[in-house]
C-alpha cells in the first residue's frame, strides 16, 4: 500500500506513440494472467506508473521507520522493544526490496532518493501523523499495517513479476506486524483506566487518516482504469476500503474502544458497515505538504542523508584505492 | 560476597552492557549513511537487546527473588546500573559509532569466547549464541572502521579523532575487581590481563590496516563497574524507564 491510490494520472498519452501490435500482444498476456519481467517489452506509460508506485512506496516504508522509531528507547518492556526494533528492521528491509524492484524497471535508487528528498515523490500521508504515545504504537500496526495488508495483498498478483515477488515476502511481515500491533492495542484495552484511555484516544487519532490510506473515493480517481486493465490494481479505492472497516469494525468492539464515527451502522442487508464522510479536506491538505510532521520526516531523512555524505565518499574512496566495487 | 552472589552481579553486568548498547544504537534508526546501514544498525541493537535479555532472565533465576527482565531495566536507578561507560556515551557521528563498537565488540567477543568454557552451564550457553552475533557485528564495523580510516582525508581525520575522544573509556574494559576475579577463580571465567593484551594486538593490526594510529595511553575514566556513570546515562535511563515509572505495576 501506501500509495494511496493517486498514482494513474495523465498516462494515456504514452500509449499513442507505442505500436498498436506489441500494445495487444501484452495486453493479451496481462489478460492471461502472465508476468511482465523485467526484460520484457512494456508500454512506456505501464512502466512510469510502477515506478510511481513502487517507488511510492519503498518511500513509505522508508519515512514510516520515523514514528516507530519515535518509541524505541521508550518501549515499556523489553519484549516489546525487541519486537518494534524488529519491525522497525523490516521496514527498512521493505524499503529495499521495493527500490531494487523498481530499479528492474530502470530508475535508480539515487534517483528515487533525491525525488523524495526534493519533496517531488509522494509517500503515504499517514506517516506525517505524530505519535504521541505509546498506544499509538499499537494504533499503527493494528490500523496502519492492517490497511497496508488490506492493499498489497492483491499486489502479490500484480502483473509485473518484481513487484508481485516483493509484494509476496513483505505481506508475510506486515500481517506480522498488524498482530503485534493488535496485541498491544489487546493489552492496553485490558489494562488500568489509563491505559485503556491511551489505547482510545490512538483510535480516535488514527481512525480516519487510515480510512484515507485508501486513496480517493473511486468517483475522484477515474485514472484506476488504466491499472485495473494492467492488473497493477485488482479493487477500487472504495472497495479496499470497505473491506478494512468490515474487518476493523468487530476488532475495535472485541477490544471495547470506540470507533469515532457517530455514523458507523452495520447493514444487515448489504452485510457491510456503512461509514461517515471523510474529510477529504485534511488528506489533501497532508499531502500537499501540511500534515503535522510532513516537514520534520523530510528534515530528518534529509539530514541524514547529508550527515552520511562524508561516510558514503569515504566508502567511495577506499573502494576506488583498493578495485573494489563500492561496499555498504 | 558468596561465588552465586558474583555470578549473578557478572550477568547483571553483560547485560547492563547490551542493553545500554542497544538503546544507544537504537537512537539511530532512521539516521544511516545508508538504508543498509540502518538495516545493520537495526539488526545489531535487536542482537544486544536479546543477549541482554537472556543474561538478564540468568541472572534473575540465579537471584531468586522473583525480578524479572522488565524489573532489571526499568525499574533500577543509576547507581545500580553497572555496564561500561563506553557504551552510554551519546552517539555524535557515524565515526564515533564505528569506534565504539570496534573498541567494545573486539573486547567483548574475547570475553564471550572464554566464557564458552565458564563453568556455569546458563552462562555458556548464552556466550556461545552471543559470540556468533558479536563476530559478525565486529567484522562489519572492523570494515568500517577501514573504509573510513582508510578513505578519504576527511574520514581519516575524522575517525581518528573518534578514537582519540573516546580512547579514555577503553582502560575500563579490563579493570576487573572481585567480581571478575572470582568468576575467573571459581567458574573459570575470563582472564582480564590475557584479554587486554589479545584486545590491544587485534587492534593494533586492524588500527594499521585503517592507516590509523593507536592512541597514546592517557588518563582513563572508569567507574561503571561502580555504578558511576558519565552525566549522559542519567537521560538514558530516564527515556528508558519512563513508561514502567509513569505507570507502576501496569502490563504492556
Ligand atoms: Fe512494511
Ligand atoms: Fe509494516
Amino acid at each position: 500500500m501506501y500509495t494511496q491510490g493517486l498514482d494513474q494520472k495523465g498516462e494515456n498519452a504514452g500509449r499513442r506513440l507505442d505500436d498498436a501490435g506489441l500494445l495487444a500482444a501484452f495486453q493479451a498476456r496481462i489478460d492471461a494472467e502472465e508476468k511482465i519481467e523485467a526484460k520484457d517489452w512494456m508500454p512506456d506509460a505501464y512502466r512510469r506508473t510502477l515506478i510511481r508506485q513502487i517507488s511510492q512506496h519503498a518511500h513509505s516504508e522508508i519515512i514510516g521507520m520515523q514514528p516507530e522509531g519515535n518509541w524505541l528507547t521508550r518501549a515499556p518492556s523489553l519484549r516489546r522493544k525487541a519486537i518494534l526494533l524488529a519491525k522497525v528492521q523490516d521496514e527498512a528491509g521493505h524499503g529495499l526490496y521495493l527500490y531494487s524492484a523498481a530499479e528492474t524497471l530502470g530508475t535508480s535508487r539515487g534517483q528515487m532518493v533525491a525525488d523524495l528528498l526534493s519533496g517531488k515523490a509522494k509517500y503515504s500521508s499517514i506517516f506525517n501523523y505524530p505519535t504521541l504515545t505509546w498506544a499509538d504504537i499499537g494504533a499503527i500496526g493494528w490500523l496502519v499495517d492492517g490497511a497496508a495488508i488490506m492493499n498489497q495483498i492483491p499486489l502479490c498478483r500484480c502483473s509485473y513479476g518484481p513487484y508481485a515477488r516483493a509484494m509476496v515476502r513483505i505481506c508475510k511481515e506486515e500481517s506480522f506486524h498488524q498482530r503485534q500491533g493488535f496485541e498491544i492495542m489487546l493489552m492496553l484495552s485490558r489494562g488500568s483506566a489509563e491505559q485503556k484511555a491511551m489505547a482510545q484516544d490512538a483510535l480516535n487519532r488514527w481512525w480516519w487518516p487510515s480510512l484515507m490510506m485508501f486513496g480517493p473515493g473511486d468517483a475522484d480517481s477515474k485514472h484506476s482504469a488504466q491499472s485495473m486493465a494492467w492488473k497493477i490494481k485488482r479493487f477500487s479505492n472504495d472497495e479496499l476500503r470497505q473491506k478494512f472497516v468490515d474487518v476493523t469494525v468487530p476488532q475495535a468492539e472485541f477490544l471495547g474502544i470506540r470507533v469515532p464515527d457517530d455514523d458507523l451502522k452495520f447493514n444487515a442487508q448489504t452485510g457491510h458497515y456503512e461509514f461517515g464522510e471523510i474529510d477529504w479536506q485534511e488528506f489533501f491538505d497532508v499531502l500537499a505538504g501540511n500534515g503535522p510532521c510532513n516537514r520534520q520526516r523530510l528534515e530528518k531523512r534529509q539530514r541524514a542523508h547529508d550527515d552520511g555524505a562524508w561516510v558514503r565518499e569515504a566508502a567511495h574512496a577506499y573502494a576506488e584505492k583498493h578495485g573494489q566495487r563500492a561496499a555498504a | 560476597m558468596t561465588s552465586d552472589q558474583a555470578l549473578t552481579r557478572y550477568l547483571l553486568r553483560l547485560g547492563d552492557n547490551a542493553l545500554i548498547l542497544a538503546q544507544r544504537l537504537s537512537e539511530l534508526v532512521a539516521s544511516g549513511p545508508e538504508l543498509e546501514e540502518e538495516l545493520a544498525t537495526a539488526n545489531f541493537a535487536l542482537d544486544y537487546l536479546g543477549q541482554a535479555r537472556m543474561f538478564y532472565s540468568r541472572a534473575c533465576e540465579l537471584e531468586g527473588a522473583g525480578r524479572t527482565e522488565d524489573d532489571m531495566a526499568f525499574l533500577r536507578g543509576e547507581r545500580e546500573f553497572e555496564n561500561l561507560l563506553l557504551l552510554e556515551q551519546p552517539n555524535h557521528h557515524f565515526g564515533d559509532t564505528i569506534v565504539r563498537q570496534v573498541l567494545f565488540d573486539s573486547f567483548y567477543l574475547l570475553q564471550l569466547e572464554a566464557l564458552i568454557n565458564c563453568g556455569d552451564q546458563g552462562l555458556a550457553d548464552i556466550a556461545a549464541r552471543a559470540h556468533k552475533e558479536i563476530r559478525y557485528h565486529l567484522r562489519h564495523s572492523s570494515q568500517w572502521l577501514v573504509r573510513l580510516g582508510d578513505g578519504t582525508d576527511k574520514s581519516h581525520a575524522r575517525v581518528q579523532e573518534s578514537l582519540h575522544r573516546l580512547w579514555r573509556y577503553s582502560g575500563e574494559l579490563f579493570d576487573g575487581d572481585a567480581v571478575d576475579e572470582i568468576l575467573r577463580q571459581e567458574f573459570n571465567g575470563p582472564d582480564l590481563v590475557s584479554i587486554r593484551e589479545q584486545w590491544r594486538a587485534g587492534l593494533q593490526t586492524l588500527l594499521a590496516t585503517a592507516t590509523l594510529t593507536v592512541p597514546e595511553d592517557q588518563w582513563m575514566d572508569s567507574g561503571g563497574r561502580q555504578g558511576r556513570h558519565t552525566e549522559h546515562f542519567g537521560y538514558l535511563l530516564a527515556e528508558m524507564q519512563y513508561l514502567q515509572r509513569s505507570f507502576p505495576g501496569a502490563s504492556w
